[in-house]
């Protein structure tokens, strides 16, 4: 490689690193990393410690590919060459044995962290949890709030440290919910009850959408989580009940309709029912052509 | 009118201009080919040595052709769709219509798997696992040739999407019931079953083919022990391709018969059931990740030896590494859909079992790296892609051990950062591997080498590219963006990282343009590059002993082995090869019936799509008379005389 080579893929790797370096500084909150709620505060835990174990066998194998390439150049005159050498039981041992030691702490860390962070899994508190059920449609998402007797169209807000109880079901193709802030996504599948549980440690908005691709409308599929307090929520669903149209089956089906980048909408709930009506849909055999 | 056409109406060929501008290219580009195959009279010689042949060689270099350039088409979805994400920011919604868009990522996910990286794998196998085990030909001739023109006819019925009609838009593995006939009424998903149908056809032939071929054809002295490492990584991929195809094809055989004969295999409804359709599609696709990357193990288990002038590293852990991964690709299937909630003990099981595999892939790493520990290492263009790999591949593996932790995997799964994830190991590791495999391979393949300068070039822009293109992708999967989304609102943020990434998809072809340019200089010096001994890198392997490109028949006396490495230790031995004595070989015909059944399920899968049912009964009629009066043939053989085989063996080396 002649001296030139070398400068310039030495500044297009500098000018690369400075790149990423600035949109990391400048881009705006990295929802997952920066966790607004305590599911989401493991998962990135867990995330860490995954990442550093890993690093146990990272580190080495870059050194090595470095250092032995570099060593080992064809034109190093000082390096020893042994073309015939090809086995060694303990070298092998060593890299057999390390990763699959490290691969059994992680599973232990994976056996545990997939129970306690069970998305069906209710969450451990002393607050009444507020219960949503979701149901994802083309393409929107529609909330059920059935101890509040409101509904919501693109829109959620639940008070801060309260458990969110969610119930995901889907009268459309399958999607999956997801609020990156609080915690990971399960799928919404139609005649499919899902559960998450996720809570909020602070007020806040937060983004909501589908990760699953379900059709034209899909990417106007997201929402926006307001965490408020106790007595914002309450207002807020004591507004909704005030002064918003029913939702009633005959609603639901004009709801059901297909539809694209659908801006958020409220509504007084008259069938608390609703969620299992439409989980029904799906049950019995004759009901759908 | 119905009855003739079926569903196929004027208003299939009417599309939008950008639609259309691609359709239009594509005959622009026939039409060309047309003219030139006119104007120098070459049809003949295109029938004879070409489309008709059955010989091993030159089917992988159609292979290769075609690949190519379905890579190019791959190449442009991308670029498209980065474009896409760029423009289509707030109020913008962008130049391409969500519909369109969405038919790309799909075509895009298609193309790349089944066509560019299959197609290339399929090429270096065709070509080097006869050569390398020493045989004449494959065990089936015939079947080797069917298997390539079906793999032709699934991509002609992808491309003919573009021009009739329009393609799926459900992505790749096209979940139902998104798939299904209620929610895709149009024929784009059809298309997609027929294209992926037909050609895994031809995959699934490849494979029981090949699996003979390399048990019963290995010439006298090479026990299973003593096979190259490629040969070995192809068995195992054989292996899988055999147990996993046949999933592929019920799956979307029964996908076809919920669309076309309204069952309920996969509806919500009726006693069917979607999530079934999508552990079905993973059995299959979890394994397909390692038909592409396990042969691409393998080359680079070729290339690091010759490169560092030292025998491989840990033979046999090799071997056992290549069958503990294929093993353990059947069982973690659940990885690809945590999400759907099929419990902790569950997700526990698949998540171990993911990890598990990361144990024999470092394996294969640290033996390349202690293959070069007291090597000699020369840094030609294939080593680089190596050591490229090494640095990409293991990022990439390490994004996959983390989403193999469920809990993990529920805050990245489906998001840009799993995106990321997979172009990390798929290009750093299979494109990458594909790329060494035909720099290192070429000068046996066309008969010269290939200009290093330019091959150094294109290795630091598709690695600086990767970077650009790929790491905002992982940080705009933490930042909650997910997959496959044509429009975002600009409050997100996300506009810098997508237009850095769009940045480094330039870079990227900037690397292609070297290729290219490589590709043009190489040919343009070929007298200076030519590869006279047929052993330009001072090879270990028998497909190095012959001439580069070999003739027909490969060899003209059958090797004989006693070790690993075989031609490198008769190097050392000072032992040459014998001259005269020959003996006329046996050699298999040319047939078009490869051609015709290919054409004809081409014809049988467009038939089915616009439901044309006519066509779809006289096309699979045509296909068994077709298959008949071969296997009736009894005029399929030939002797090479003698005479041929010393002119041919006198003109060696000038």
């Amino acid at each position: 490689m002649s001296k030139q080579l070398k400068i310039t893929f030495l500044l297009l790797f500098l000018f690369m690193l400075v790149t990423v370096g600035l949109i990391f500084a400048y881009s705006g909150d990295i929802a997952v990393l920066s966790p607004k709620g305590m599911i989401a505060e493991k998962q990135k835990q867990l995330l860490l410690i995954a990442v550093s174990l890993m690093l146990i066998v990272v580190i080495p194998v870059f050194a090595l590919t470095f250092g032995i390439a570099w060593k080992y150049r064809a034109n190093n005159q000082k390096a020893k060459y042994h073309p015939k050498w090809g086995d060694s039981l303990l070298a092998e041992a060593i890299w057999w044995g390390i990763p699959f030691i490290i691969i059994i702490i992680l599973g232990v860390f994976t056996y545990k962290s997939c129970h306690e962070l069970d998305p069906f899994k209710p969450l451990v508190s002393d607050k009444k949890p507020v219960r949503i059920q979701v149901v994802a449609l083309q393409w929107k998402w529609l909330f059920i709030y059935p101890d509040y007797d409101i509904a919501t169209v693109n829109y959620i807000q639940f008070p801060e440290q309260v458990p969110i109880n969610f119930e995901i079901t889907a009268d459309a193709p399958m999607n999956s919910f997801w609020i990156p802030d609080l915690g990971g996504q399960v799928y919404a599948m139609a005649g499919m009850r899902s559960k998450l549980h996720l809570i909020a440690d602070k007020e806040g908005q937060f983004r909501g959408a589908s990760s699953n691709i379900s059709g034209k409308g899909f990417a106007g599929m997201f929402f926006y989580a307001d965490a408020t307090s106790q007595e914002g929520f309450q207002s807020w669903v004591d507004s909704v009940k005030r002064s918003s149209p029913s939702l009633d089956l005959e609603e639901y089906d004009s709801l059901v309709l297909p539809s694209e980048y659908v801006p958020p909408s409220y509504y007084r709930l008259e069938d608390d029912g609703l969620f299992d009506q439409i989980m029904n849909k799906y049950m019995a055999p004759m009901s759908k052509g | 009118m119905n009855e003739i056409f079926g569903r196929l109406t004027i208003d299939a060929f009417k599309h939008d201009l950008i639609e259309a501008s691609v359709g239009v290219s594509i005959l622009i580009a026939g039409a060309v080919m047309t003219f030139l195959l006119t104007y120098y009279k070459r049809w003949t010689w295109l029938w004879k040595e070409w489309i008709t042949t059955v010989d091993h060689k030159k089917i992988a270099i159609m292979y290769l052709i075609v690949s190519a350039a379905m890579l190019f088409k791959g190449v442009v979805d991308a670029g498209m769709m980065r474009a896409q994400q760029v423009l289509s920011v707030g109020d913008s919604f962008g130049y391409l219509g969500t519909e369109h868009y969405q038919q790309l990522f799909t075509a895009h996910g298609v193309a790349m798997i089944f066509f560019v990286a299959m197609g290339f794998v399929a090429a270096f196998i065709n070509y080097f696992i006869p050569l390398q085990i020493g045989a004449r030909d494959v065990a089936f001739p015939f079947v080797n040739a069917l298997s390539f023109w079906f793999f032709v006819a699934g991509g002609m019925l992808l491309i003919t999407s573009l021009m009739i009609g329009n393609y799926s838009g459900v992505g790749w593995v096209a979940y139902p019931p998104l798939s299904g006939i209620e929610y895709s009424p149009g024929v784009g998903v059809d298309y997609w079953i027929w294209s992926i149908q037909v050609s895994s056809v031809g995959t699934l032939l490849t494979g029981i083919n090949f699996l003979v071929t390399i048990l019963k054809m290995r010439c006298p002295g090479m026990s299973l022990m003593k096979m190259p490492m490629f040969v070995w990584s192809v068995v195992v991929t054989l292996i899988l391709i055999i147990f996993a195809f046949p999933i592929l094809t019920a799956t979307t055989g029964m996908l076809t018969l919920d669309r076309v004969m309204e069952m309920h295999f996969f509806t919500s409804g009726f006693g069917g059931s979607p999530m079934m359709y999508v552990n079905l599609i993973w059995a299959w696709g979890h394994p397909e990740v390692y038909i592409l990357i396990l042969p691409i193990f393998g080359i680079f288990s070729e290339i690091v030896p010759i490169f560092s002038q030292k025998k491989l590293f840990g033979y046999v852990s090799m071997v056992v590494a290549l069958i503990a991964i294929a093993f353990l690709a059947f069982v973690v299937w659940l990885h690809h859909f945590f999400t759907m909630g099929a419990g902790p003990n569950v997700n526990t099981f698949f998540g171990l079992m993911t990890m598990l595999i990361s144990v024999p892939t470092g394996v294969k790493i640290f033996n390349w790296l202690f293959t070069m520990f007291r090597g000699k290492i020369l840094f030609t263009t294939p080593m680089l892609w190596f050591l490229s790999f090494v640095f990409l591949f293991t990022i990439g593996g390490v994004s996959g051990v983390l989403m193999s932790v469920a809990p993990i995997d529920f805050q990245v799964h489906n998001s840009l950062f799993l995106v990321a994830h997979f172009h990390n190991v798929i290009i750093g590791g299979v494109v990458f591997g594909i790329f060494a495999g035909f720099t290192y391979w070429f000068p046996k393949m066309f008969g010269f080498k290939l200009e290093e300068k330019y091959g150094a070039f294109a290795v630091f822009f598709w690695v600086f590219g990767f970077l650009f293109a790929f790491i905002p992708l992982y940080i705009l999967g933490l930042m909650g963006a997910t997959r496959r989304l044509d429009h975002y609102e600009a409050s997100t943020g996300w506009w810098p990282l997508f237009a850095v990434a769009a940045f480094g998809f330039v870079i990227i072809s900037i690397g292609i343009g070297f290729q290219c340019l490589q590709l043009y200089v190489s040919y343009k010096n070929r007298k200076k590059n030519r590869d006279k001994t047929g052993d330009p890198w001072n090879g270990r392997t028998l497909e190095w002993s012959t001439s580069s490109p070999p003739p027909f028949y490969n060899f003209a006396h059958t090797p004989e082995v006693h070790d690993i490495d075989p031609f490198w230790v008769m190097k050392e031995k000072g032992l040459k090869e014998a001259k005269g004595n020959y003996e006329k070989i046996h050699m298999p015909k040319n047939t078009p019936h490869g051609f015709f059944i290919g054409v004809l399920s081409f014809l049988f899968g467009f038939a089915i799509v616009w439901y044309m049912w006519w066509l779809a009964i006289v096309s699979l009629i045509g296909i068994f008379v077709s298959l008949i009066v071969r296997f009736s043939d009894r005029d399929t053989e030939w002797y090479v005389p003698v005479e041929q085989i010393e002119q041919i063996e006198s003109k060696r080396g000038k």
